[in-house]
């Protein structure tokens, strides 16, 4: 299980940024070749992005790029720079439907094939950003077995819904339609950026909804984000006591060959031991609080 | 790849570097490199640059590199996105056999 807690957006095109972020440790960094670049600069942040991935001090952070849609003029070199230098995912924005995402595992595919890297190597992820995205959620979600998860993307989204960021009322069908599309999938499922990064308290909120929803974890975008969402998704004492009692007693009743098993009247089958692993991952990667 | 016109690549900011290359005479290439850290690391930008133009086969221009601390990754970034810009190389026709 891959821990996504955090997925740091980076302008592509910000040379300091690209040379240092690596020490602020998120989960996951997202290469940002799409709306974080001007025009002007898609061609040397491609460069970048491509000469960045293969940085040792990158080696252990899951390396994103999100890519301008193929349909653009920018999408197909960006996608060349991104499976070629070594990106783990790409993120592919704007997606509509599972013909978006086949026409990319396809390009991907190409790209493999001609020897830069194993094929199937390359991870791929979804941007729901439209009202079509969010009802065929389902469809992309079950498109490519590439899917490492979908994303809402909600600043294009509540545009084409015709209204505006809020208390997160706004969002509210979607991020379920999202969250459950992944879930159905298997797949993993990320909230929309916080975009006002001096409003602590509000992005704190925003975070205990989306982990209350059941979301791996968000977008962000300025590194201060990070260790408030981690400490957020940190598990408390009692959860942490609580699974070890549960993986103790399955990995009892695995030894004494029994396939059920209670624990304080409880029984505890696959989803409770999924459920408990997690609960120990979140808290050897941050800790527990209080 | 012949220097066809003038074109600029980076910024001056720090951990940057700003590339111009600019159409000369002959078929070969001068560079001119500054950079704040020359003493330290001028060798070492020096053969990064010639290993860069002389893969994209860049001919016919003039490199001047302003070096602001940049990474090894950044130098070989803005150097090829300022030569494709005076090669007039759009990105569809990029050969990604010739990058490192």
């Amino acid at each position: 299980m891959k821990l996504r807690r955090s997925m740091l957006f980076l302008p592509g095109s910000n040379a300091a940024m690209l040379s240092t972020a690596f020490v602020y440790k998120p989960d996951s960094i997202m290469f940002d070749l799409e709306d974080a670049v001007s025009l002007r600069e898609k061609d040397t942040a491609r460069m970048m992005v491509y000469h960045t991935l293969s940085l040792p001090m990158y080696r252990d952070i899951e390396k994103v790029v999100r890519i301008n849609p193929l349909s653009s003029v920018y999408g197909h070199a960006d996608l060349e720079a991104a499976v070629r230098g070594g990106a783990d995912v790409i993120r592919l924005p704007k997606t509509d439907c599972a013909e978006d995402i086949h026409e990319l595992e396809h390009e991907v595919l190409r790209i493999e094939q001609s020897g830069v890297r194993p094929v199937g190597s390359t991870g791929l992820m979804a941007a729901i950003e439209s009202a079509s995205g969010v009802v065929n959620a389902v469809e992309i979600a079950k498109s490519s077995k590439r899917l490492i998860g979908i994303a809402l993307a909600g600043f294009d989204y509540v545009m084409d819904m015709q209204t505006e960021r809020g208390d997160g009322t706004e969002l509210f069908y979607a991020r379920c339609a999202v969250l459950h599309a992944a879930r159905a999938a298997g797949i993993d499922a990320f909230d929309v950026v916080y975009g006002n990064v001096n409003d602590d308290e509000g992005f704190l909120r925003e975070v205990e909804l989306a982990k209350k929803l059941g979301f791996n974890g968000k977008s962000l975008i300025n590194p201060r984000q990070i260790e408030p969402l981690h400490r957020a998704y940190a598990p408390t004492e009692e959860d942490v006591d609580r699974a070890r009692r549960v993986i103790a007693a399955a990995e009892d009743a695995e030894k004494r060959g029994l396939g059920v098993v209670a624990l304080n009247g409880k029984m505890i089958d696959a989803p409770v031991i999924a459920h408990a692993q997690r609960v120990l991952q979140r808290a050897e990667a941050s800790g527990v609080r209080g | 790849m012949k220097v066809v016109r003038e074109a600029l690549a980076g910024t001056l900011e720090s951990n940057d570097l700003l590339v111009r290359v600019s159409p000369g005479r002959g078929e070969g290439y001068e560079l001119v490199i500054s950079s704040e850290v020359k003493h330290q690391f001028g060798p070492q930008i020096e053969a990064t640059a010639k290993e860069v133009l002389a893969r994209l086969a860049v001919s016919g221009g003039t490199v001047v590199i302003e070096d602001k601390g940049a990474l090894d990754c950044t130098i070989r970034a803005r150097l090829e996105a300022a030569a494709m810009r005076a090669c007039a190389v759009e990105a569809a026709d990029i050969d990604w056999s010739k990058l490192k």
